[in-house]
């Protein structure tokens, strides 16, 4: 056991990775002599060679089509794009190209790659460089779609999206590449498709997703301390797939729903989790369920903004303690 | 610096020169099978048996012949969705193809692609691309593959005139030539991208050529209606890439006799264009070179029976053929066989 950050285990996650299987390739921006703009992939270049991890032009259609064709033919390649907003140059591969492939080949073609990018608000970048996009790739059928709230997580799930048959995209929080956690030695080696409970709770069931899953927990024990409510965080990790098992398992023991989403409030992943909720175990809801999420607005960039934009801790509380108590 | 002229004027010394009596005949068979299936599939939408939208080669032959005859197996095919010859070409069965276009259960991906993403990975042919331009990174990814693994294939990746204006174009031939692949790009030029004329849409004259200086290749602007050009054109096109010099940027003039889609009956053309290339049709010009060269008419007759038979057979096959089964519908979406994104 060691303590790891969240930047350094992007790295150990993808070494991991490319230590095990040589088909393992990385490609992107900046990514192999500076070895990324967020400093998580440092390292590589100089374990794996510049074969295995190589720099790209600003080229994101390149570097995704790139990714693909390797993919179809034979490699696993780990792609990545700087920032997530930068989907939006490249989306015909997100939306038209790796989904589609294999359904469209009647499932001659396979596309067995893994996008990492790095997403969220808190840096202060303003518009362009700071959304949480998750929502526009979990709408599209053949993706998998994960975004990691711990060092711990990080390794494990890009073990599992790595290998992993499907096309998925790997969603880094920005503002979580500082945090550290506690990781164990040797390999780590997660499941897709899988939620975990950060906080068991009886009261009251809190849906989150990276950055939101601090924020969340730290939420839940201000709850408890100042108003005795006792929240039960499920850090969701795995938007497609989805383990709703676990989320109606928690609403069926605790009654009540809040999501807390970073991305803006229309079509945000929360939106299809409680209508799953409604559809399935309405019988089970004492009060309807609620979102937290970001207004549905484009992201400022002075920090005082920003700031008040996301779901804030006493946001949440303040959200979660009106709605208990009403 | 390769011109038309000269690559057309390359000397031929009887039948039996660098090309051969052998290869000549595959090439012409080739497009007389590439033309008869098209045909067949423009007959076959009038009588509403082809549904949706198609997209045919006729009056292109002579580029996918020239390049499928030139490419050894293992070689990689990326077509667009006028992508029926180039499929063809790589020795899928016709009865398959059409029976895609008819989106029958015997069809190559039995009904769920359709006439624009016809694939068979069996044949090389990694499929055809209906967004425009998507597929030439796509190929470079193919093509780093093979330098990774030390393959020797090589991946081609086809496009229309109109490919040249997007930017996905510009970034596979910079990526390309950066990254050193094995991959070549054929710009079929047929003077239209869909309604509108290529020229009037675009800052060169000759859309590909003009811009290969730019990623620092050799300007390659071929006949793209005498196989012959284009098969020796491909042949050192894939001597460079297997050689690990790089990619190559062809194009190739030629022209379609249809209209761009099925909805499309070409009235923008000028009076007289389409009969001025039809004197140039692929398909002719090579059987007049086969009889300049002495090869006998029944020879070329019967490869001439022997297509037509295949492409009626396949005709009756595929309109006998069922329909997909219903539970199609939400198979291979994900790599489990399934649709399921939930537990």
């Amino acid at each position: 056991m060691a303590e790891l950050t969240y930047r350094d285990a992007v790295a150990r996650g993808i070494a991991q990775e490319m230590e095990r299987d040589e088909d393992v390739v990385f490609l992107g921006e900046d990514v192999a002599d500076a070895g990324g703009v967020f400093k998580a992939t440092v390292g590589l270049l100089e374990k794996f060679g510049p074969i295995r991890v190589r720099d790209t032009p600003i080229s994101e259609q390149a570097i995704m089509g790139a990714a693909m064709g390797a993919a179809m033919t034979g490699l696993k390649p780990i792609a990545e794009i700087m920032f997530s907003d930068f989907f939006a140059v490249c989306f015909d591969y997100i939306a038209n190209e790796f989904p589609k492939s294999r359904y469209m080949s009647n499932g001659q073609l396979k596309c067995p790659l893994v996008v990492r990018t790095g997403n969220g608000a808190g840096s202060r970048f303003g518009a362009q460089h700071s959304q949480s996009v998750e929502n526009w790739c979990m709408m599209i059928p053949g993706l998998k779609v994960v975004a990691p709230s711990n060092p711990r997580d990080v390794i494990g799930l890009m073990a599992a999206a790595v290998r992993d048959p499907d096309p998925v995209i790997f969603f880094e929080h920005k503002s979580l590449y500082a945090t550290k956690g506690e990781v164990p030695d040797g390999e780590i080696v997660d499941t897709l498709g899988t939620a975990a409970i950060a906080r068991p709770g009886k009261d009251a069931t809190i849906l989150a997703l990276a950055l939101m899953v601090p924020r969340a927990l730290a939420a839940a024990e201000k709850l408890k301390a100042e108003h005795g409510i006792d929240c039960e965080v499920v850090d969701v990790r795995s938007l497609v797939p989805l383990d709703t098992q676990t989320i109606l398992g928690s609403v069926a023991r605790t009654h009540r729903l809040f999501t807390v989403e970073e991305n803006p409030r229309l079509c945000g992943w929360g939106a299809e989790i409680v209508s799953i909720v409604a559809d399935e175990a309405f019988y089970d809801l004492d009060g309807p369920p609620v979102r937290i999420t970001t207004p549905h607005i484009p992201l400022p960039a002075a920090d005082i903004l920003e700031d008040i934009a996301l779901p804030t801790v006493d946001r949440i509380v303040d959200r979660v303690k009106r709605s208990m108590n009403s | 610096m390769a011109t038309v002229e000269n690559r057309a004027q390359k000397p031929a010394a009887g039948i039996n020169d660098d090309i051969g009596e052998a290869t000549r005949l595959e090439l012409y068979r080739s497009q007389v099978l590439l033309r008869e299936a098209e045909q067949r599939a423009f007959d076959l939408f009038l009588q509403n048996l082809v549904k949706g939208t198609s997209h045919l080669s006729l009056g292109q032959e002579a580029v996918a012949a020239g390049f499928a005859t030139a490419m050894k197996p293992g070689d990689l095919s990326f077509c667009t969705y006028r992508g029926h010859a180039h499929t063809l070409a790589r020795g899928v069965p016709v009865e398959k193809v059409l029976g895609e276009l008819m989106q029958r259960d015997n069809g190559l991906m039995r009904g769920k692609g359709g006439s624009m993403h016809l694939t068979s990975a069996e044949h090389g042919v990694m499929g055809s691309y209906a967004i425009i331009g998507a597929h030439l990174p796509i190929a470079c990814g193919a093509a780093w593959r093979a330098q990774y693994k030390g393959t020797k294939d090589v991946s081609v990746c086809f496009f229309g005139d109109g490919t040249t204006n997007i930017g996905a174009f510009h970034e596979a031939l910079n990526f390309a030539v950066v990254w050193k692949l094995p991959v070549i790009f054929v710009c079929e030029n047929n003077l239209y991208m869909e309604y509108t004329p290529i020229a009037s849409v675009t800052a060169v004259k000759q859309p590909a050529a003009d811009r290969a200086a730019a990623y620092g290749l050799e300007r390659i602007l071929i006949d793209g209606n005498d196989a012959d050009v284009v098969y020796r054109t491909a042949q050192d096109a894939f001597a460079k890439a297997r050689a690990g010099a790089g990619p190559s940027l062809i194009e190739c003039l030629t022209y379609r006799h249809s209209g761009h889609s099925r909805a499309d009956p070409a009235k923008y053309r000028p009076e007289g264009e389409l009969e001025r290339w039809k004197e140039r049709d692929p398909v002719k010009v090579y059987r007049e070179r086969l009889k300049q060269f002495g090869v006998d008419d029944k020879a070329i007759a019967a490869i001439e029976n022997d297509v037509r038979k295949i492409v009626d057979d396949a005709t009756e096959a595929c309109k006998a053929a069922p329909m997909p089964p219903l539970d199609l519908l939400t198979t291979d979406v994900y790599a489990d066989g399934g649709f399921a994104w939930r537990n």
